[in-house]
């Protein structure tokens, strides 16, 4: 339920029933993320710490990186903003089906990253033999860069379950089958992301590396692939079936309020490549 | 204004016919009874839940404080051997700043921000039922490993009671020097205490800033209000330090990270960094509040307004703000260095000059007023002379070679419980005592409620004056025991017989407590002739608390009331006009998930401490690792919380009319 009472147009920047304006959502979020940044703070704190103060044997950060795919997945990181602010543009004009679109292409981006930092962690781990307990580098990085993750992770999850939200029939009578197709349709949702991130992005990037050729890739990731394949019909299914959404400018400041999660979690991902990242190459 | 608010959701709109909310358990609608309080989003509700959890940990906590006095009252005692003694002042420390303090606190913002504020309740109930649901998680965590001491099973498992110290200094937290689960234990069950502290002050910050009635400027929320408010900004920014600080400590224990283990290159004192920049704005987290206590105390029982307003609000946030500039003054024995130490030290002093300002206010909203000396009135006395004289010990550490000397030992002891018993127990005293009548409309016995007063009072100052003189004479902090020729005896024994006291004090204090809210005097809206809004609508409370949202007009908003009686009746009648004409009175449904998501939470983050170990049950093993149940409360939480959001807010309408009766409406 929004919490704009009233039918017509809407002010997205002006809540009258709160005694700032400023829709009650929003300020939780907002207060929510001064916190989320003392969280980093810390976590980019024990980094740096150990950084100036390294021990003997410790891991050497610039032949353990791989800077280009890091720079490639930070851009795709920060287009995935790009994305989000349209979504939020798209439903402030009530244009839910753009919307979807958006937040998909957000989420597929979200995903993207999220499928470099898979891949990145198991190179780490399998091939330049850094692993979360063999190395005090090994175990600040892993905990400050996880934790970004799980940030990304919780807001493509977040995404998608907008993305289903925005479905819900205009005529739902709150039975158990409405619940259950929701369900279904959260389920799709994870599994092609889930899917594409753990397995087949990480995959995608490993034949990249290796140079073994479409083919290999296919081969090794028959199932994965299937998998989405069957998740993606079933999302489109969804999309093509779906009647009249209650969902519509109302529900802008939902969005909104996720949007600021992403756009904070992608500021945040910038301190960190520079702090993690770039800072070792000067 | 008045317009707009009634326009909104919250005061009431006609539920639009539109789809219905996809629910899999149907919303609880029962008023009283156990499921009403399992369930329920009501503010007051929740705080007194919050209440009356704290002060059942509050006693638990002086009688482990009670157990290590009998342990000191002689020398070479051995009447609690050392390993449990450990484990007393551990959850001694940690009991009454998590357990009893916080959630005291935590009941008041709950009881009082909305109805100070003019408001039906905060800005998200069911989050404010997750955070009570979640604090209980909490509590067990930390207190399971009591279990040790009446089954076999338990010991072998948890190892006792946590023991580390309420601030569980690396290397202890090793798994080394504490193998056993209850250093697990301790640290998630902080871990979960402070994802309580989060939600419900996030929930705060929202309610006072944007859900004040119209009128209610920033500049004349009462002191509490805005006290509430940079505590829940003082919770919100420091304790994603601890939490962090937490997690690495349990990667350590469990995953073998080096965080803080000296072999792989980790260094313990950032642990003692991390811990302490959360661990003094905790400091404030505690006093903050019962200033604000006392803030409304005094000028009620004074007959005078409030001396200095804005500069008492503008000191509490200077305090705020300051205090997250001096937590190495907790460390200045470690050896920071002369510049950090010369910064931390002075910034130390610079914090006793807004909280200066505050003590003099309040001294100046005495002078000359006609003082009636009532049982919270002498509480919110004795709070700023035993306040100060922690205060004054305070600032004697702020000199740090003089701190070197006083580290560590009985001296500390005595200055932070002058400040937080002296200090934030004498003002919640004061506070409960003096808003029990509002909500349970009956009025404490005010001899017997004396009587408590100079128990504790007395019992206080005999148990820990004499300790300044015992850590000056070299008496070590958290020591077992001590040698018959250190010159101690005498200190200790007074100091028992103290403790003693003041346990009969407090116990009176609540015995009274108790036989009021059975056989007290039934008072009216308004015992004590006060100024805030809460004391204009009836004892206790209805559900909704205000039959119309009121305008205020000054800072005491209900003396201002009082004195204008014809005006506000005119304003009121509107009001009521208004509000009935766009739907009644909305409230929000109770909810079963808030409860069903925190018992999820209690599955993952139990089975997650000790994941790798095997499940055991009746002696056999059962499935070789916690993993899968630590997945499935995971799952539970999860579910929970997005059965959550699809069940939305719902609500009902409730419609007063002119002879005062109501009648319920739901739109579907």
């Amino acid at each position: 339920m929004s919490s704009h009472a009233a039918a017509g147009t809407i002010d997205h920047h002006h809540d009258a029933s709160t005694s700032t304006g400023i829709p009650n959502k929003k300020l939780l979020w907002w207060a929510f993320l001064a916190s989320d940044c003392m969280f980093f703070g810390t976590l980019i704190s024990t980094h740096l710490v150990y950084r100036l103060n390294p021990p003997p044997g410790n891991a050497e950060p610039t032949k353990v990186f791989n800077i280009e795919l890091t720079s490639f997945s930070t851009f795709i990181l920060l287009m995935s903003s790009l994305l989000m602010a349209l979504a939020v543009n798209a439903i402030q004009r009530g244009q839910v089906k753009s919307m979807r679109t958006m937040l998909l292409g957000t989420m597929f981006f979200g995903c993207i990253f999220l499928g470099g930092q898979v891949f990145e962690f198991s190179h780490f781990v399998h091939v330049k033999k850094m692993t979360l307990s063999n190395s005090l580098f090994g175990s600040t990085f892993y905990t400050l860069t996880g934790t970004h993750g799980t940030h990304v992770a919780i807001g493509v999850l977040l995404l998608g379950l907008m993305y289903v939200r925005s479905f819900k029939p205009a005529h739902s009578h709150g039975t158990f089958g409405d619940l259950g197709l929701t369900l279904f349709h959260v389920l799709a949702v994870c599994t092609a992301m889930g899917l594409s991130f753990i397995l087949i992005i990480p995959g995608f990037l490993d034949m990249l590396e290796s140079g073994s050729g479409l083919g290999a890739f296919f081969s090794h990731h028959t199932m994965p692939l299937i998998g989405l394949a069957i998740a993606g019909a079933v999302l489109g299914w969804f999309a093509k079936t779906s009647g009249n959404s209650d969902f519509d400018q109302r529900n802008a400041i939902d969005v909104e309020a996720i949007g600021l999660y992403w756009h904070f979690v992608d500021i945040v991902w910038i301190v960190i490549f520079t702090a993690v990242y770039l800072i070792e190459y000067l | 204004m008045a317009e707009a608010l009634a326009k909104s959701d919250f005061i009431g709109k006609e539920h639009s016919s539109g789809p219905k909310d996809i629910t899999l358990i149907s919303r609880p609608t029962a008023k009283t009874g156990l499921i009403s309080w399992l369930t329920t989003v009501d503010h007051k509700k929740i705080g007194m839940m919050y209440g009356s959890f704290a002060i059942i940990f509050f006693l638990i906590g002086g009688l482990e404080a009670l157990l290590i006095r009998t342990q000191l009252m002689f020398p070479n005692s051995r009447v609690i051997d050392a390993t449990t003694y450990n484990q007393l002042f551990t959850m001694h420390g940690t009991t009454m700043i998590f357990l009893a303090v916080m959630p005291l606190n935590a009941a008041f913002f709950n009881l009082l921000i909305p109805i100070q504020i003019g408001a039906r309740d905060v800005a998200f109930p069911r989050l404010n039922a997750f955070s009570l649901w979640a604090w209980v998680v909490g509590a067990v965590l930390l207190n399971i490993g009591w279990l040790s001491y009446v089954n076999d099973a338990a010991r072998q498992a948890f190892g006792g009671a946590p023991g580390v110290g309420w601030f569980g200094y690396a290397p202890l937290t090793s798994k080394a020097f504490t193998p056993l689960l209850s250093t697990d234990l301790w640290a998630m069950g902080l871990q979960v205490l402070g994802l309580s502290s989060i939600v419900a002050s996030l929930n705060f910050i929202v309610t006072i800033i944007n859900m004040r009635a119209p009128g209610l400027t920033m500049m004349r929320l009462p002191v509490f209000c805005w006290m509430a408010l940079v505590t829940s900004f003082l919770l919100i920014l420091a304790l994603p330090a601890i939490a962090i600080a937490l997690v690495e400590v349990l990667f350590d224990r469990n995953f073998g990270t080096n965080f803080f283990e000296v072999s792989g290159g980790g260094q313990p004192i950032l642990w003692q960094h991390l811990f302490w920049v959360f661990g003094h704005p905790e400091v404030y987290i505690l006093i903050l509040p019962p200033m604000g206590y006392v803030s409304e105390i005094l000028p009620t029982f004074s007959r005078k307004p409030l001396f200095g307003y804005p500069i008492i609000v503008f000191s509490g946030a200077a305090i705020g703000f300051i205090g997250f500039g001096v937590w190495s003054h907790h460390m200045f024995t470690t050896g920071l260095g002369n510049v950090a130490t010369a910064a931390f030290s002075i910034a130390t002093m610079a914090i006793a000059v807004p909280t200066g300002v505050k003590i003099f206010n309040w001294i100046g909203t005495l002078w000359g007023g006609q003082i009636v000396m009532r049982t919270p009135m002498m509480f919110a006395i004795g709070f700023i002379w035993m306040f100060m004289l922690g205060g004054f010990s305070g600032i004697m550490h702020s000199a740090a070679p003089a701190d070197a000397q006083q580290q560590d030992s009985y001296f500390v002891i005595a200055h932070f419980h002058y400040v937080l018993i002296g200090g934030a127990t004498f003002a919640l005293l004061a506070a409960i005592h003096y808003w029990f009548p509002k909500f349970f409309g009956r009025l404490v016995p005010e001899f017997w409620g004396k009587v408590s007063f100079w128990l504790i009072f007395v019992g206080f100052n005999v148990t820990f004056f004499p300790m300044h003189f015992l850590g000056l004479n070299g008496m070590p902090r958290r020591t077992w025991t001590y040698d018959a020729n250190m010159g101690w005896n005498e200190g200790n024994f007074i100091a028992t017989m103290g403790a003693y006291l003041l346990g009969v004090g407090i116990f009176t204090y609540f015995a009274v407590l108790i036989y009021t809210y059975f056989k007290g005097e039934k008072c009216g809206n308004d015992p004590w002739d006060a100024r805030t809004l809460e004391w204009s609508i009836p004892s206790p409370p209805p559900e909704y608390n205000f039959k119309a949202i009121p305008t205020v007009h000054a800072r005491d908003a209900y003396w201002y009331e009082k004195n204008h009686a014809d005006e506000i009746a005119h304003e009121r009648a509107d009001h009521m006009k208004a509000e009935s004409s766009h739907g009644g009175i909305h409230m929000p449904d109770s909810s079963w998930y808030p409860l069903l998501a925190c018992i999820g939470l209690f599955i993952g983050t139990y089975n997650f401490i000790q994941l790798k170990l095997p499940v055991m049950f009746g002696g056999s093993q059962i499935a070789a690792s916690h993993l899968p149940f630590a997945i499935a409360g995971g799952v539970i939480l999860f579910t929970c919380c997005y059965l959550w959001s699809l069940e939305g807010p719902g609500g009902y309408h409730i419609h007063i009319d002119d002879e005062g009766n109501e009648t319920v409406t739901r739109s579907h």
